[in-house]
């Protein structure tokens, strides 16, 4: 695979890794999608607080982003999904409820907590990576 | 409404948004496939992680050295330090759902707006299981609440 493409995905995650430091250096909050999103679930169940306006302009950002790309490169970027419907419905709940009940996700505990050296968001991304690269071996390999 | 606020947490995202698409990760081929070692192995998320953990250690870093964010308030980072049972249940949970489809929750919301029905049926399939998780919590804690 070209090497372009992996520094293309340097400079991306460095991106990401801004976005993160944005949110903490000016409005002091991590950037966490689950706990972002899930904030604005917990919000429309009736916990509107102060914060869900500035958590619903994050994930209209998150949505922006890729028009960016569109407006830059010309095209949107993108997305080969397999799966059919049961798989991703199960996969959809249990990313939603397990990213909720573990306090984050890839970017949570995966960006923003390895950067700060958490222990405990150290103990969630080994747990997920290993229980997802078992999952995609038996699904791929074993059945 | 904190305008201010806001428009800081709208920044954050579209700049978020577009780093996952550069990085290729809206694409749940390029996640599965970084995750089968048996198959078509595809570094990218490798790359991804190590820019996003470069700078933010560093922006990470510059927090230490200030008492309050730009816009007042406090810094607010998890104080939680015990790995508990919802830390580790959760997130191999989450980890089952990433592995089945291939996207998390950043490139779940930031991919709806490649306007596909998979990742529209997955993203609100998530949003169901983290109001689900909600739901569940708040009976429990009633539950412990009447226990106690």
């Amino acid at each position: 695979m070209p090497w372009p493409l992996y520094l293309q995905s340097l400079l991306g995650g460095a991106l990401i890794g801004l976005a993160a430091s944005v949110l903490l250096l000016v409005n002091g909050r991590v950037a966490g999608v689950s706990g972002v999103a899930g904030g604005l679930v917990g919000g429309l169940l009736g916990r509107i607080d102060g914060e869900f306006f500035e958590r619903a302009a994050f994930v209209v950002g998150l949505v922006l982003g890729p028009f960016v790309f569109l407006i830059v490169f010309g095209a949107l970027p993108v997305a080969t999904i397999t799966g059919s419907l049961p798989i991703l419905i199960v996969g959809g709940l249990l990313v939603g409820f397990g990213t909720r009940l573990g306090s984050g996700c890839t970017s949570g505990h995966g960006v923003c907590g390895l950067a700060r050296l958490s222990r405990r968001s150290f103990a969630a991304v080994v747990t997920f990576f290993a229980v997802a690269i078992v999952t995609v071996f038996v699904m791929e390999h074993a059945l | 409404v904190n305008f201010p606020r806001a428009f800081a947490a709208l920044l954050a995202g579209t700049i978020f948004g577009f780093g996952l698409s550069l990085g290729g990760m809206l694409d749940p081929s390029v996640i599965r496939n970084f995750l089968d070692f048996f198959g078509d192995f595809d570094p990218r998320l490798a790359f991804v992680f190590a820019g996003a953990l470069a700078v933010s250690a560093a922006g990470y870093a510059l927090s230490r050295r200030r008492n309050r964010p730009a816009l007042g308030g406090a810094f607010a980072i998890p104080a939680q330090q015990r790995i508990d049972q919802q830390l580790i249940g959760g997130s191999a949970l989450f980890g089952v759902g990433w592995g089945l489809v291939g996207l998390c929750p950043g490139p779940a919301i930031a991919g709806l707006a490649l306007g596909l029905p998979s990742i529209f049926i997955f993203t609100v399939a998530m949003l169901v299981g983290m109001a689900a998780h909600d739901l569940w919590r708040g009976r429990n804690v009633a539950n412990e609440a009447l226990a106690s």
